[in-house]
């Protein structure tokens, strides 16, 4: 069976029900699991103080900005080569959520950032490029619901995905491209020496778990609605002409 | 309830702002999809009947 098979609006309509509530299940216990281990049962930092309880929500809302986007450029990848219309879809549907997710880390990263830096706000590369990142996906949103038709706000939707790109990229390695901001490194990475300790690392990876599977079912919701007012359209396009 | 010591107000801001933007994209995704889908459905039905 072919991948692109589930490109076919029908076919994912009659498999994407079932991942989509068991992934929200997951994601609703995951989350229950790990915010309440890492804010009641985990101690405080001996620098950050009680304040390191916002990474559970900083870290994992701030992968899921970045991922959110880079899973919303391939989409429109596919969308541009293969004309498939579920994954123009897909990038649409996933817009909303990204976006939320990067108002999450902005949000938490200001308000850890107030006691911690001194300040709210600082124009450091990473929290610039967060911010500008925020921006494109505001861009990405209001054009698609600027223009009426549907093939060509995909297509230009997935070229300002392609361009966004780079700041989404920006956002993850402006640290390393930039050594001069108030944002540290990664607070977890598969090539670091060193992680967060692990009394913060599990329940973190546990919330990580949990952001991620949020993300996928919100996205299979969306899309899942988007098929179904694509279709709607249609219908009521068609009532219409016979009237 | 944890001591949260002089950060108490950061960290439940941090809490609370992030519940209120998930739980308001959770309602508005699932809100949106219960009403497109009864559209749907009545339309559907009205073109059966």
């Amino acid at each position: 069976m072919s991948l692109w098979e589930y490109a076919n609006p029908a076919k994912f309509m009659a498999t994407s029900r079932r991942p989509m509530q068991a992934l929200g299940a997951a994601a609703a216990v995951a989350l229950a699991v790990g915010l309440v281990w890492g804010f009641f049962f985990t101690p405080d930092d001996y620098r950050q103080g009680a304040t390191v309880k916002i990474i559970y929500l900083h870290v994992p809302s701030a992968l899921m900005a970045i991922n959110g986007w880079l899973m919303m450029l391939v989409a429109s990848l596919i969308w541009l080569i293969r004309r498939h219309h579920v994954s123009a879809l897909a990038a649409r549907a996933a817009a909303p959520v990204g976006m939320t997710m990067t108002l999450v880390a902005l949000v938490t990263g200001a308000v850890w950032g107030s006691p911690m830096w001194g300040t709210w706000w600082a124009w450091d590369p990473r929290l610039t490029s967060f911010l500008i990142l925020f921006l494109f996906y505001l861009g990405y949103i209001a054009l698609w619901e600027a223009i009426e038709d549907p093939d060509t706000a995909a297509d230009l939707t997935s070229v300002l995905c392609l361009v966004g790109s780079v700041f989404a990229v920006l956002s993850r390695y402006a640290v390393l491209f930039w050594n001069q901001g108030l944002h540290q490194g990664a607070s977890l990475s598969l090539d670091a020496e060193e992680n967060v300790a692990d009394v913060f690392y599990f329940p973190l990876l546990v919330c990580i778990a949990g952001f991620v599977m949020l993300f996928v079912a919100l996205v299979l919701l969306r899309t899942r609605t988007e098929v179904r007012a694509r279709r709607l359209h249609v219908l009521t396009m068609r009532r219409r002409m016979s009237a | 309830m944890p001591d949260l010591g002089k950060y108490a107000a950061e960290i439940l801001t941090a809490y609370g702002a992030s519940a209120i933007l998930l739980g308001g994209i959770v309602w508005a995704s699932v809100a949106r999809a219960a009403r497109l889908r009864r559209r749907l459905d009545e339309l559907e039905g009205r073109g059966r009947g």
